[in-house]
């Protein structure tokens, strides 16, 4: 294999990503009655893909990545019935929404360690919910935003109630901004980001600016965020309160985690996993979920993730040092 | 406004009892444990179900609480914390949050998920007033009650952390926990102790405020963000800076709520994102602005 060669593997497809993809467009016509669900696996694995853009692959941590989700969501629910039911513009309005925010919000990301990172992210978001909350006769408090009617799609493919072109929609959002992030991942960007991540201070001896570009990749996430916002009010045709409430930011974490971050599989994998868990472990004890989600990430993070997927690795010595 | 104040110091100082263990957990051994309102939630219910189911006096439970959560503490530092201690922040704070997950669905089963009423003797039912109109203070004995206990408690914590060889072995492994391992300080048995004692403060934290902050299954979601803002703005690295954290954060909390009840949390938390823009590592953190 030649150099040039080896340096564009990781950006080359595979046969199993084209069926994957495949698989997941056949989805919702092969399960049709469930299309539902396969619309919010859609925006979930959108949401982590945006989280794993900052957190995988630039190292940020964040507990409060819902805040640019919440801010998509309500600006799309708000353009669509207060401007125009569109809904590919109310998708961009809402994508430039948690764009700004996150621009203006990066500057504080940048500072400090991870526990500052942490209390910051999380604050943004609380901040973004006492405001919706105080703001009730906008967004409708805690009731909700009543009243978002869409417009059909490309002018003529109307959202039924059985969210197959719902569903169709996000999974075609989902794939341009998979194609999107992996351009970006193996762009000179996403290459110094990984770098970022591992060791910035010598990335900073190199010469390459951290800040800016920390700047530019959160900006990217956060505008990414709201773009699945925007989905799901739009889909949904309703937003609340419980797009910006903390079990948002830890559900996506949780997605994230379990699907393996800093690769763009992670998001999708992982969402798919923790909706099924979700809806496996609801069917029989719905108030209890929270425990058995629990469980799960003290083992996860107990006996680690290489470990608890790959059971025949227990028994093998680790070589070398 | 003068009673406003004093429960704001009540509700402070309450907080500050609460997060110290936190704050000791995250300078020493560098461990986010969004858990800790899991310790303190033990030791409330633990004072519900003594006073309730056998009739224990109240003043018995605190004890009580505090050496149940700190021996849990102490357990569970052993079997389930001492792995994670070198791993990525990332993985901590998932952890923790899980731990906290279990918790929270493990008491909704047993205790059910209804708010718990503490019966609290009757001595601490008086209520002192003095002065009249606006400077009117009216001091309910149960929070002088708290507040005693709290300044007793952190001076005596204070002692023990200057005066005592315990104290200085725990500085020293603060400051650098390698070094003081070349010198011989037992650090793990250090840390193991100072995380009992942590777990343990949460314990009569929550037992001290099961009847003012409320207990129900939910209690340590709804109040990690206020551990965590103590110790992020606090700084860990004395107990100074909690302290003042925790007054300030009871005090705006109490006010915001009675002025602005609808923008109370609201200030709250810009407040916090502003210091922590001004000073990333805390307000009486060594490391200044960085």
């Amino acid at each position: 294999m030649s150099a040039a060669a080896r340096l564009r593997a990781p950006a080359r497809w595979r046969w199993w990503e084209a069926l994957l993809w495949l698989l997941m467009w056949a989805a919702p016509l092969v399960f049709a009655p469930h299309a539902a669900l396969i619309n919010e696996v859609a925006i979930l694995a959108l949401f982590a893909l945006s989280l794993d853009l900052i957190l995988g692959y630039a190292g940020i941590v964040s507990l409060g990545h819902t805040a640019y989700f919440g801010v998509g969501a309500y600006g799309a629910a708000l353009f669509a019935k207060h401007v125009m039911p569109d809904p590919l513009l109310g998708l961009a309005v809402g994508t430039a929404l948690g764009g700004v925010l996150g621009l203006l919000t990066s500057p504080m990301i940048v500072r400090g360690t991870d526990l500052t990172r942490l209390m910051v992210t999380m604050g943004i978001a609380l901040v973004l919910l006492e405001l919706a909350n105080k703001f009730d006769d906008l967004t409708g408090g805690m009731d909700g935003l009543q009243g978002v009617v869409m417009g059909p799609l490309l002018g003529h493919f109307e959202f039924d109630l059985g969210a197959r072109v719902a569903s169709f929609y996000s999974l075609t959002v989902l794939f341009i901004v998979f194609l999107l992030l992996r351009r970006v991942v193996n762009s000179p960007l996403g290459y110094s980001l990984q770098a970022l991540r591992d060791n910035r201070l010598r990335l900073s001896a190199i010469g390459l600016s951290v800040n800016a570009r920390l700047a530019a990749v959160y900006t990217l996430g956060a505008a990414l965020a709201g773009t699945a916002g925007a989905l799901l009010a739009q889909t949904t045709a309703f937003a609340s309160l419980d797009v910006l409430e903390f079990h948002r930011s830890a559900d996506v974490l949780l997605a994230l985690v379990i699907g393996g971050a800093g690769w763009l599989w992670g998001g999708i994998v992982g969402a798919v996993a923790f909706k099924v868990l979700h809806d496996f472990v609801s069917s029989f004890t719905a108030q209890y979920w929270n425990f058995w989600i629990g469980l799960f990430l003290v083992l996860l993070m107990l006996v680690g993730r290489e470990r608890l997927f790959k059971p025949w690795s227990w028994f093998r010595r680790r070589g070398g040092a | 406004m003068l009673t406003l104040l004093f429960d704001g110091v009540a509700y402070g100082m309450l907080l500050f009892v609460l997060s110290l263990g936190l704050a000791v957990t995250m300078g020493l051994m560098n461990f986010i444990n969004l858990a800790h309102g899991a310790f303190a939630m033990a030791g409330g219910y633990l004072l519900v179900l003594l006073m309730q189911r056998w009739d224990w006096p109240f003043l018995l439970c605190l004890p009580a609480a505090f050496i149940v959560t700190a021996a849990l503490g102490a357990l569970f530092e052993r079997t389930l914390y001492k792995p994670m201690y070198g791993k990525p922040h990332l993985d901590q704070v998932l952890f923790s949050i899980g731990l906290t997950l279990m918790a929270v669905a493990t008491v909704d089963y047993v205790m059910g998920s209804q708010q718990q009423n503490v019966q609290l003797p009757p001595m601490f039912l008086h209520r002192f007033e003095f002065g009249h109109g606006a400077w009117q203070l009216g001091m309910g004995a149960y929070r002088l009650f708290i507040i005693v206990l709290c300044v007793a408690l952190t001076l005596l914590l204070q002692a023990l952390l200057t005066r005592t060889r315990f104290g200085s072995r725990l500085r020293a492994a603060v400051d650098d926990p390698r070094v003081a391992a070349g010198l011989g300080i037992p650090v793990n048995r250090v840390f193991l102790v100072t995380f009992a004692l942590g777990s343990g403060l949460a314990g009569l934290g929550g037992a001290l405020g099961a009847d003012m902050l409320g207990m129900d299954p939910t209690f340590p979601l709804k109040f990690m963000v206020y551990f965590l803002i103590v110790c992020a703005v606090g700084g860990t690295s004395s107990l100074t800076g909690p302290l003042v954290a925790a007054l300030v954060l009871g005090v705006a909390d109490v006010m915001g709520k009675y002025y602005l009840p609808k923008l109370g949390a609201f200030i709250v938390y810009v407040l916090m994102i502003v210091i922590l823009l001004w000073r990333p590592h805390g307000l009486f953190s060594r490391e200044g602005g960085r």
